[in-house]
């Protein structure tokens, strides 16, 4: 009998620990995604941050440039670069064939023209000699040098060639391949090559977007937060417009998008593609978010401080502006970087809107065509060339640093500023 | 010009604040007693000043392109052109009076752009008159109002009040402009595809609808078998399945874990740790999923002799899994922490062990709580897109084999209205479709698990 009460202890003890153990590792499994996630990006993603150059040297013949000895400016801006700039490639093989040519010229990318005339436009006094320009390598042989590329792969599954591998293995053994520091990719907009493309446009379309969405959905959520926790009386309809904005938060966010294509775009006509739409689309999203935050923010200022207020003869508009609202501005600030951060991070609205159009330009203002951050992932994402793998790594990790950045800020205000109340 | 005109509007409306406010202590030097603090009377003439012009300014801005529009196409009306042929001719006026037009100019259009000219200059100087008199009345009112010292706290904090009211319309504007936009195409999808065939029909192929010309686009047999949703309602449900799979065992024991066991040092570190996962975008779990999980798990297949394709469901369902753990766990966690400690004592008193409590009494205490987070994480894992767009399938297979591609509704919304779409295509007709059931599953499942935490929060407060 005691025996068997013992056994039936124990049993519940294992019971027990077993129950213990699978919270335990319930969180271990959280945490370890969280872990292969993070390492995965950043494993694949922080070579983009280097980028490849060949140096080749480059004879800046004026015969070849179809310019006279002492050209001006105009001459220079004008001047036929692509000769030079063809010769000083397949003078990398002395006895190369038309085919090996055009396979060197193909060794760097399509911009080597504008490299060598920015190379010409800095120092005028080049004209008639030889220097060493720094060339961007194609994206593939940016790859292999980086190690991301299968060497070992039969030539016809490859796209470089045996041929370009030698003269490549050549000039890194002569010292002539150099990787630096990637500063095109903060500064060139989108691209089809690999190589040239970078994240400043879809960057600015961001910046954009944030901005339209902070400027309509701040003071519509924070008007709407005040009157709901200060002034709505009691009643059926202020219960309806507190249900819509429950259910709003909790509404995917593409069918926002066929929102914005619904009536943004179908029925006022606003500019297709730009990130004026895409910040009026993402607004609307936000705006509960911000709406629950401002309203949790005013009901946490204690009543006291109304009623001081109201007792010194103040208006209950004056109380409301001039005590209750500035003490909830720090809990309201917090909500509405946290709203800001995940409308940054949102993706298929955009792409209902057009957003994903591909722009090789940098817009300059909310009006003009732009991809954005989360939709510049997902258009490198879905290309086939290798080199954007890691772009898109890359990428993700600009966008999740300023998550992160905007995340501690959020909770920064609120430690700092907020008061506590006891 | 409207620019110049706004400016204007906003500097007079700053101006007659001060104005305003320095009638009220003239007033007040004059030994009588003011009826507000003189701030006020500064509003009350801003607000006199600024909003009426306001409004007219944008009414002014609304309508007259339409009324233009009229106007010159007036000349038009009686020629038997259609529609389209007219806007054709107005947007051609439009540029040639920009001196853009670089086609063939008729004498026609000439004429039409002169009158444009003239019409749109009439417009802005007449909209400048207008809104100028009407500032000076406005402004000449309120000005009498306040030397006549009567209130102005009231009607300033009434207006005032007015446009917080107006502020909290917009979230049910937003509902009726999703309705809205939803609606109509909708209906008209329906009009060309019987509801019948949308709900129980068996294949999905909206790529055979292409339109090649307007002519086709009306004959209803070429859609036949082509919208019928069966397989992209199953599929979405599938990868939801999948995903509550892997994110309700763990986020419910992370949870439970984190509200009973953890210590406090442990809950400090762990609980926003784990609510990363809900802070990255989702198109990066898409990434994640379609480089790294997709191919991972082909490969495992492979080596166990099992077909997987690289864009299995149980990709895209796992990943969407991993996603929504933060939701559920950091929901169960809030539950279970608002069940009386009272109920926990009790067990204890009795000889219980922790885990039996557990079990035993909080989990039934919380479960309606815990419900409704399981709901809500549903709700996401079926609004979930770019995970699926980018992991998953594009093309609709009716399977249930974890190891196969499928699709959902989000991500065929997604490949219908990538793109340029035609309006009154039934193509995009049928994205829309998608997405009014979407947002009604979506709708119910929010309300019900809404309403269930609200009843348990209710209960133990």
């Amino acid at each position: 009998m005691n025996k068997n009460k013992e056994q039936l202890l124990n049993k519940r003890y294992r019971a027990e620990r077993r129950f213990r153990l699978y919270g335990q590792s319930a969180i271990f499994m959280a945490l370890l995604f969280l872990t292969i996630f993070i390492f995965k990006i950043f494993s694949t993603g922080y070579t983009a941050f280097q980028k490849t150059w060949l140096i080749v040297p480059v004879n800046f013949d004026a015969e070849m440039m179809m310019i006279d000895q002492n050209p001006s400016k105009e001459d220079l801006q004008d001047a036929d670069y692509y000769d030079i700039a063809l010769k000083s490639m397949a003078d990398l093989d002395q006895n190369a064939n038309d085919d090996q040519k055009n396979q060197l010229k193909r060794m760097v990318s399509y911009f080597f023209e504008k490299e060598i005339k920015n190379e010409i436009l800095n120092d005028p006094s080049l004209i008639g000699k030889t220097k060493e320009v720094y060339l961007t390598a194609s994206d593939d042989l940016d790859q292999v040098f980086k190690g991301n590329y299968p060497r070992d792969l039969p030539e016809d599954q490859r796209r470089v060639s045996d041929y370009q591998l030698k003269i490549f293995d050549h000039l890194v053994a002569k010292g002539k391949v150099e990787s630096k520091f990637n500063i095109s990719f903060f500064t060139y907009a989108d691209s089809r090559e690999a190589e040239l493309a970078g994240i400043a446009s879809s960057f600015m379309g961001s910046i954009f977007s944030i901005l339209v969405c902070l400027m309509i959905a701040f003071p519509v959520a924070v008007l709407a937060a005040i009157y709901l926790e200060e002034f709505a009386p009691k009643n059926r309809f202020t219960d309806f417009i507190e249900v819509n904005i429950n259910n709003l938060a909790a509404v995917p966010s593409i069918v926002f998008g066929l929102l914005g294509l619904g009536v943004l775009l179908a029925i006022f006509h606003l500019p297709r593609s730009t990130p004026l739409v895409g910040g009026i689309t993402l607004s609307l999203m936000t705006l509960p978010t911000i709406i629950i935050a401002a309203r949790a923010s005013l009901k946490a200022v204690p009543p006291s401080i109304r009623e001081a207020a109201l007792a010194m003869g103040a208006s209950r508009m004056q109380t409301t502006m001039h005590h209750t609202v500035p003490l909830s501005m720090p809990g309201t600030l917090s909500g509405t970087i946290i709203g800001l951060a995940q409308a940054l991070g949102e993706t298929a609205p955009l792409i209902l809107i057009g957003m994903v159009a591909f722009v090789n330009t940098i817009p300059g203002s909310p009006m003009d065509p732009a991809a954005s951050l989360p939709v510049q992932i997902y258009i490198w994402a879905e290309s086939a060339e290798r080199g954007f793998v890691e772009k898109v790594s890359a990428c993700i990790m600009v966008l999740l640093g300023f998550l992160i950045i905007m995340n501690l800020f959020a909770q920064i205000i609120r430690h700092k500023f907020e008061k506590k109340w006891s | 010009m409207n620019l110049i005109l706004f400016t204007f509007i906003v500097l007079l409306g700053f101006t007659s604040y001060y104005f305003g406010r320095r009638k009220a202590y003239t007033i007040q030097s004059s030994k009588k007693r003011l009826t507000a603090l003189p701030q006020f009377y500064g509003y009350y003439l801003a607000i006199w000043c600024a909003i009426p012009a306001f409004i007219i300014f944008s009414l002014w801005a609304i309508f007259e392109p339409t009324i233009v529009k009229l106007l010159v196409l007036s000349d038009y009306s009686n020629q038997g052109y259609l529609d389209d042929e007219l806007n054709l001719i107005y947007e051609k006026t439009k540029s040639l009076s920009r001196g853009q037009f670089t086609g063939e100019i008729t004498p026609f259009i000439e004429a039409s752009a002169e009158k444009y000219l003239s019409l749109r200059s009439i417009a802005q100087s007449s909209k400048a008159v207008i809104v100028l008199s009407i500032i000076i009345a406005s402004v000449a009112y309120a000005y009498k109002r306040i030397s006549s010292n009567s209130r102005t706290r009231e009607p300033v904090e009434k207006f005032l009040n007015a446009v917080l009211f107006t502020a909290s319309l917009a979230a049910i504007l937003t509902t009726v402009g999703i309705v809205f936009s939803l609606i109509f195409q909708t209906i008209d999808f329906f009009k060309v595809i019987p509801l019948f065939d949308f709900v129980f029909g068996t294949h999905w192929y909206p790529a055979k609808a292409f339109v090649r010309d307007s002519s086709e686009a009306l004959d209803p047999t070429m859609y036949s078998d082509t919208f019928g949703a069966v397989p992209i309602f199953a599929g979405t449900f599938f990868i939801a399945l999948i995903a509550m799979c892997v994110a309700i065992p763990i986020g419910l024991m992370s949870g439970i874990y984190l509200a009973e066991y953890a210590s406090s040092k442990v809950r400090k570190y762990a609980k926003p740790l784990i609510e990363i996962l809900a802070g990255i975008p989702t198109v990066v779990y898409g990434f994640f999923a379609a480089l790294t999980v997709g191919p991972f798990l082909k490969e495992l297949g492979t080596s166990m002799g099992l077909e997987v394709s690289a864009e299995s469901a149980l990709a895209a369902g796992g990943v969407m899994g991993i996603m929504i753990i933060p939701f559920i766990s950091s929901l169960s966690d809030d539950v279970i922490t608002s069940v009386p400690q009272s109920l926990r004592d009790g067990s204890y008193a009795m000889g219980a062990t922790k885990s039996e409590t557990i079990k035993r009494v909080i989990f039934p205490a919380a479960l309606p709580g815990i419900v409704g987070s399981i709901l809500l994480g549903v709700s996401r894992a079926i609004g979930e897109t770019m995970i699926v767009v980018m992991a998953s399938g594009l093309a609709a297979n009716l399977t249930f084999n974890p190891l196969e591609s499928t699709s959902t509704i989000t991500a065929q919304i997604v490949v219908i209205l990538i793109g340029d779409q035609a309006f009154g295509d039934p193509k995009t007709q049928a994205a829309f479709a998608l997405g009014m059931s979407l947002f009604l599953v979506t709708l119910c499942l929010n309300i019900v698990a809404l309403r269930v935490v609200k009843k348990y929060r209710e209960k133990y407060e």
